[in-house]
């Protein structure tokens, strides 16, 4: 059944990365790490917001991580349930094309105020995922040169990948119907 | 005749707007220009943005499949392929190797065609009418195969969430093998004839849309974009998934040969060249197909993933597509995020034109050589 075994080496590669890649970061930022996970199916970090600006020049100029490919910002929004607060999770996938590892990078935001450091300036193509970040889960990256929504109308009210969005009932007279 | 003191030399603002013919569907980008010299473009997309990733979070693992098709959708199997996989991930499901087999087969014919309609409209953008036609024509024996094997020409939902939705007869792999004996060496040959060497598409393609590596590298470029570019990366090979490990390729990269590495040419060229390798495992698959069932049928029925998220990468005929999955233990996924490598891949554009050297007629020859496709971008 090899297409586990490819999935297994990927799991088991994606673990030894991890494993060699989290104590470097742990040891430069200390506190920042707020969570480590290495047994996921695909390992990844929580960082805390205040350290992100200098978290992405590090793993870009860094020469043994050196991660120069941003795959992909990803925003998920988790409402508040019975035990756990809600937070919108801001999810970084790197990718290195020099040593063929990976990263994936989360930080926890609150709902309400859901802002972080902008990171184009270290990797260009944050520019429009942090675009389609803002424009559907509604989270504000600081220091973007032109933050404007890019796949839904620049007069749309509203982001609608929150849990708790509600489609409007119409936009510029165009009704939304139900049937 | 008016006299030249009175020729108006403003700049001009251009809409090259979502319907045209030759953006690759619709995309919108706004031109201020200076004669025909560029001065700075805006692209603006959404215009087909049909919120692929809310609709996923209403519907179950097994109803999400046909909408991935529609994504992008010349190469729909390989898209169905990233998330039946990565779901299969999440599950820790094991796919019978027929259904492997039948899987690569019907994700290297997908993007052959993919590939072949890209050379042909490339061809069209900058009037080459004639390989578009060749180009089609081969498409549509390759169309006429998937429409034997699950019934539909474009759209497949074939390959599914423990598998593949039926099974493929001795008959259709005797017409797969036909086509590939048809196909290589003679009709590749033929385009490298009829368009690749061509001393116009040189002159309009080559030290044209240059892309160097670090840039290409800094905006997220993946697939033939990158590779055009001059770096080795390919998912099959870096990051093997399904059962590519046990195929041997090559990995064509852009070299520079008739101008720029990294320039239009280049990346058309690569996209030839993938298309031979392509039938290179096509061939070794068929030699292999194993007896088996096609799709694991308990699991299939019951989709119902364990709490916890993957983000699986496949090697899209355009790119590194990506499927960041998580699972909150129901039958309907919690948030499914796409990641369409046409949509980085188009990111681009505004950062190429800025620094002058671009003129009109090149946008076109740039935009068709990042091969975008806008059911990716927007989704």
């Amino acid at each position: 059944m090899s297409g586990a075994s490819t999935q297994a080496t990927r799991i088991a590669r994606g673990k030894a990365d991890a494993e060699k890649i989290f104590p470097i970061l742990k040891e430069k930022f200390g506190d920042g790490i707020v969570e480590e996970n290495v047994d996921g199916i695909d390992p990844f970090i929580v960082v805390d917001k205040k350290i992100v600006l200098e978290l992405a020049e590090f793993l870009k100029t860094e020469e043994e991580l050196s991660f120069d490919l941003l795959s992909l910002i990803s925003g998920v929004d988790y409402l508040p349930k019975d035990d756990a607060e809600g937070r919108i999770e801001v999810v970084y996938f790197l990718d290195s094309t020099k040593h063929y590892h990976r990263l994936m990078v989360k930080v926890s935001l609150p709902r309400d105020d859901a802002s972080l450091p902008s990171v184009e300036n270290v990797w260009s193509a944050a520019d429009w995922h942090e675009r389609e970040t803002f424009d559907l889960v509604g989270v504000v990256f600081e220091g973007h040169h032109k933050l404007i929504r890019i796949l839904c109308a620049e007069d749309w009210e509203g982001h609608p990948l929150r849990k708790d969005y509600v489609i409007p009932e119409q936009y510029h007279g165009i009704k939304n119907i139900v049937y | 005749m008016p006299a030249t003191d009175d020729i108006r030399t403003e700049e001009m603002l251009l809409n090259m707007g979502p319907q045209h013919p030759s953006t690759h569907g619709v995309f919108r980008v706004v031109i201020r220009t200076d004669g025909e010299m560029i001065l700075e473009t805006e692209s603006h997309i959404g215009y087909l943005h049909r919120c692929f990733e809310k609709i996923a979070e209403n519907v179950s693992y097994l109803q999400v499949v046909p909408y991935t098709d529609r994504m992008d959708y010349l190469a729909a199997m390989i898209n169905n392929l990233g998330f039946a996989e990565g779901v299969e991930k999440l599950m820790q499901l094991e796919v019978p190797e027929r259904a492997q087999y039948i899987r690569i087969i019907v994700c290297e014919l997908n993007r052959i065609a993919s590939h072949l309609l890209a050379f042909g409209t490339y061809g069209m953008d900058l009037g080459a009418i004639t390989p578009f036609l060749h180009a089609f024509r081969d498409r549509e024996k390759l169309l006429k195969i998937f429409e034997k094997i699950c019934g539909q020409r474009l759209n497949y939902s074939y390959v599914r969430i423990g598998g593949v939705a039926f099974d493929i007869t001795e008959e259709m792999l005797r017409d797969i093998e036909d086509f590939c004996n048809y196909f290589e060496p003679e009709v590749l040959d033929e385009f490298d004839r009829l368009l690749s060497y061509n001393g116009i598409f040189i002159a309009r393609t080559a030290n044209v849309g240059v892309i160097p590596k670090e840039m290409a590298i800094d905006f997220g470029l993946t697939g033939p974009n990158l590779r055009g570019s001059g770096v080795k990366r390919d998912l099959r090979k870096d990051e093997p998934y399904c059962i590519y490990d046990r195929f041997t390729f090559d990995v064509p990269v852009g070299s520079g040969e008739n101008g720029t590495t990294g320039d239009c040419w280049d990346r058309y060229m690569v996209r030839i060249r993938e298309m031979r390798q392509s039938i290179n495992i096509v061939r070794q698959a068929l030699a292999a197909v194993p007896d088996g069932s096609f799709i694991d049928k308990k699991a299939s029925k019951t989709v119902k993933p364990p709490k916890g998220e993957v983000y699986h990468k496949v090697e899209g005929a355009r790119g590194e597509l990506g499927f960041h999955i998580v699972s909150d233990g129901t039958a309907i996924p919690y948030r499914v995020k796409t990641r369409g490598p046409s949509f980085c891949n188009i990111s681009i554009l505004d950062s190429m034109t800025q620094d002058g050297g671009v003129m009109l007629a090149d946008v076109v020859a740039i935009i068709g050589s990042l091969d975008i496709v806008m059911g990716e971008v927007d989704r």
